[in-house]
């Protein structure tokens, strides 16, 4: 198990390396000069010069990534063109309301899905089974910002049950907090619900296909051990596997999802950068979700190993 | 022994050189018992038609405002109703399917040839190109899929064309991988070895003898990916990254009407939404029941 982590963290070491190089090429291929793209016209050419100097532009392309990275590896990932902040700070100051964003989306999709995702599989053919069958179709099939908007159009215009957006602090209103929560998370957790519901429900059916169950019922376990100590340990296993990867479905979902709902999180920052041409704050944040998603998959892999016991890593 | 083994090895390349014969994909039985793939098939067919045949249909010019028409509830003359600028919101949901169509179907048309021209070098080649190709494969998989597809815009510069190549770029890795797991598998197989032994180039080994055998898999890929793709554009030009305006697009035309909606002008962003939605739904309908069909074993799933 050992010899297995120390190679995938050293086989991340050159993934790493590509997407970093990617993302430093980006920058590169946006149409226009550097200086521009980075400090907006200037028509003073010794200006120019002095800034191309000063940002090392003058150097060759490898010597630039070769600083980029050195300077991201101390933190520092310059500094936002619009407000002068430095994007490492811009980036943590919004962080929690992401993650309380990202962690309650989470918790609700699992909260959900997991238990329609074993009535499903369990009494075929009923209504349960209808909803864990045709839901995950549709839940991947809307994209979050018409669900937000009709959710907004439904419970904050309609019935004025929740706010329509913005964001209060926990620390300031903990009830005002959660209520300004509900909608957003819901419109973020739903692609992702669906297909934890999906895989819920198939890998409990895959499950209580295999013969040990066969042998569960055959000596006479009462159907609800069969399924919960035996079926559904199984079915766990590839669950988490996806789950993991809904993180990423998070990520990206945040950013339309805070959007929408004026979130004041990464994602939004992350968009009104990009319409404002931010480009450091933009690169930064690409670079983060990356090297998260990244991790994430890590951990999710690790995880598999250790739960699945037929699986051998030398 | 001695004799069977050679009458063995001189016996194979004749009798085993013939590819076995890929099964047929479909046939009316099969389809007829899948009613998901006819309403899938169904809806597409129908819009296809619908974004071919818009400025037979659509009376009004999408692009064009009319001040005076401005905010009109759904009625006979405006299905859907109009938007601020006074434009037919169905209208621009009809034309906006050209848009959506034409993406979904260009992207995954550059994500399917790139990923499996790299899929079948690593898996054919191995080696050196096998090491770079899943390299460069691990780190296009390490970014969530609309975040790479929102980077590459917004550095290229948003717009239709770019839009596509972003989205494109993103496939390439699911090709790349499938395909390669897929050679590595067909390729030691005896009809294989049969064709080179029997003098046929490394290319032609490729597309007439492997490719005709890994491509159910690809064509479900590449239909769940279409609604990928519709999906992603969708977003991409939600925030302001596709097709500019007065380009009708769905994602734009959602985000346009959000900034009606406290006003009560809910009518607005429904056209587009549905659209999106049930062309989305369609093409997972339509992949999910292709699978089944092409593999009768994830039936249930």
């Amino acid at each position: 198990m050992t010899a297995y982590i120390t190679r995938r963290l050293l086989l991340m070491i050159p993934v790493a390396f590509l997407v970093s190089v990617m993302i430093f090429m980006l920058l590169r291929l946006t149409p226009g000069d550097p200086i521009t793209i980075l400090f907006g016209e200037e028509p003073d050419p010794t200006v120019i010069a002095n800034l191309r100097h000063q940002y090392g532009l003058d150097r060759p392309i490898p010597i630039q990534y070769a600083n980029w990275i050195g300077r991201f590896l101390h933190g520092d990932m310059g500094r936002s063109l619009r407000t002068r902040q430095p994007v490492t700070e811009a980036i943590l100051t919004r962080l929690p309301a992401t993650l309380e964003l990202g962690l309650a989306a989470l918790c609700f999709s699992l909260l959900i899905s997991i238990p329609i995702g074993i009535l499903s599989a369990t009494k075929r053919n009923s209504v349960w089974d209808l909803v864990g069958t045709s839901f995950p179709l549709l839940g991947v099939s809307i994209p979050n910002f018409f669900s937000g908007i009709m959710l907004i159009l439904l419970f904050s215009l309609t019935f004025r049950i929740f706010s329509p957006g913005g964001y209060v602090p926990f620390k300031v209103d903990a009830g005002q907090n959660l209520k300004h929560l509900v909608l957003p998370m819901i419109a973020l957790a739903t692609p992702s619900l669906a297909i934890n519901m999906r895989f819920m429900r198939s890998g409990l059916i895959d499950a209580l296909g295999q013969e040990y169950i066969r042998v569960a019922r055959a000596k006479g376990l009462g159907e609800r051990a069969v399924v919960v100590r035996h079926a559904l340990k199984n079915a766990f296993i590839p669950f988490v596997t996806v789950v993991g990867l809904q993180v990423g479905a998070l990520l990206e979902g945040a950013f339309i999802t805070e959007t929408i709902f004026l979130w004041p999180g990464v994602g939004r920052l992350a968009v009104d950068s990009i319409g404002g041409r931010d480009y450091p704050v933009v690169q930064g944040i690409v670079l983060l979700s990356a090297l998260s998603f990244m991790s994430v998959n890590l951990i999710v892999d690790l995880l598999y190993a250790f739960l699945d016991p037929r699986i051998k890593y030398g | 022994m001695a004799e069977t083994a050679a009458a063995r090895t001189t016996a194979a390349p004749v009798a085993l050189s013939v590819a076995p014969k890929p099964r047929r994909l479909f046939s009316w039985r099969t389809v007829r018992r899948q009613p998901r793939f006819l309403i899938g098939a169904t809806f597409i067919g129908f819009l296809i038609l619908l974004a071919l045949a818009a400025p037979l249909i659509v009376r009004t010019d999408p692009k064009v405002s009319h001040p005076d028409d401005g905010i009109q509830r759904p009625s006979i003359h405006h299905l859907m109703g109009t938007d601020d600028l006074g434009r037919d919101v169905l209208g621009r949901a009809i034309y906006g399917a050209r848009v959506s169509l034409a993406v979904g179907l260009i992207a995954v048309g550059i994500g399917l040839i790139t990923g499996v021209t790299l899929g079948m070098t690593a898996g054919y080649k191995g080696g050196w190109a096998d090491l770079l190709i899943l390299r460069v494969i691990d780190a296009l998989l390490a970014f969530p899929a609309l975040l790479l597809a929102i980077s590459i815009t917004s550095a290229l510069g948003p717009n239709l064309r770019n839009t596509m190549i972003a989205i494109g770029v993103v496939a390439i890795p699911i090709y790349a991988r499938l395909t390669r797991g897929q050679v590595l598998q067909v390729k030691e197989r005896e009809y294989i070895e049969a064709a080179r032994t029997v003098g046929a180039s490394q290319t032609r080994v490729a597309f007439r003898h492997i490719l005709p055998n890994i491509l159910n898999p690809l064509i479900v890929q590449a239909s769940l990916s279409i609604a990928f793709a519709i999906l992603a554009e969708a977003s991409l030009s939600f925030l302001g990254l596709g097709a500019q305006p007065p380009t009708p697009t769905w994602g734009a035309d959602i985000n346009h009407a959000r900034d009606y909606l406290s006003n009560g002008y809910w009518w607005m962003s429904l056209g587009p939404g549905l659209a999106i939605l049930l062309t989305v739904f369609s093409f997972n309908l339509l992949g999910d029941s292709i699978r089944d069909i092409l593999d009768p074993r994830l039936r249930d799933r």
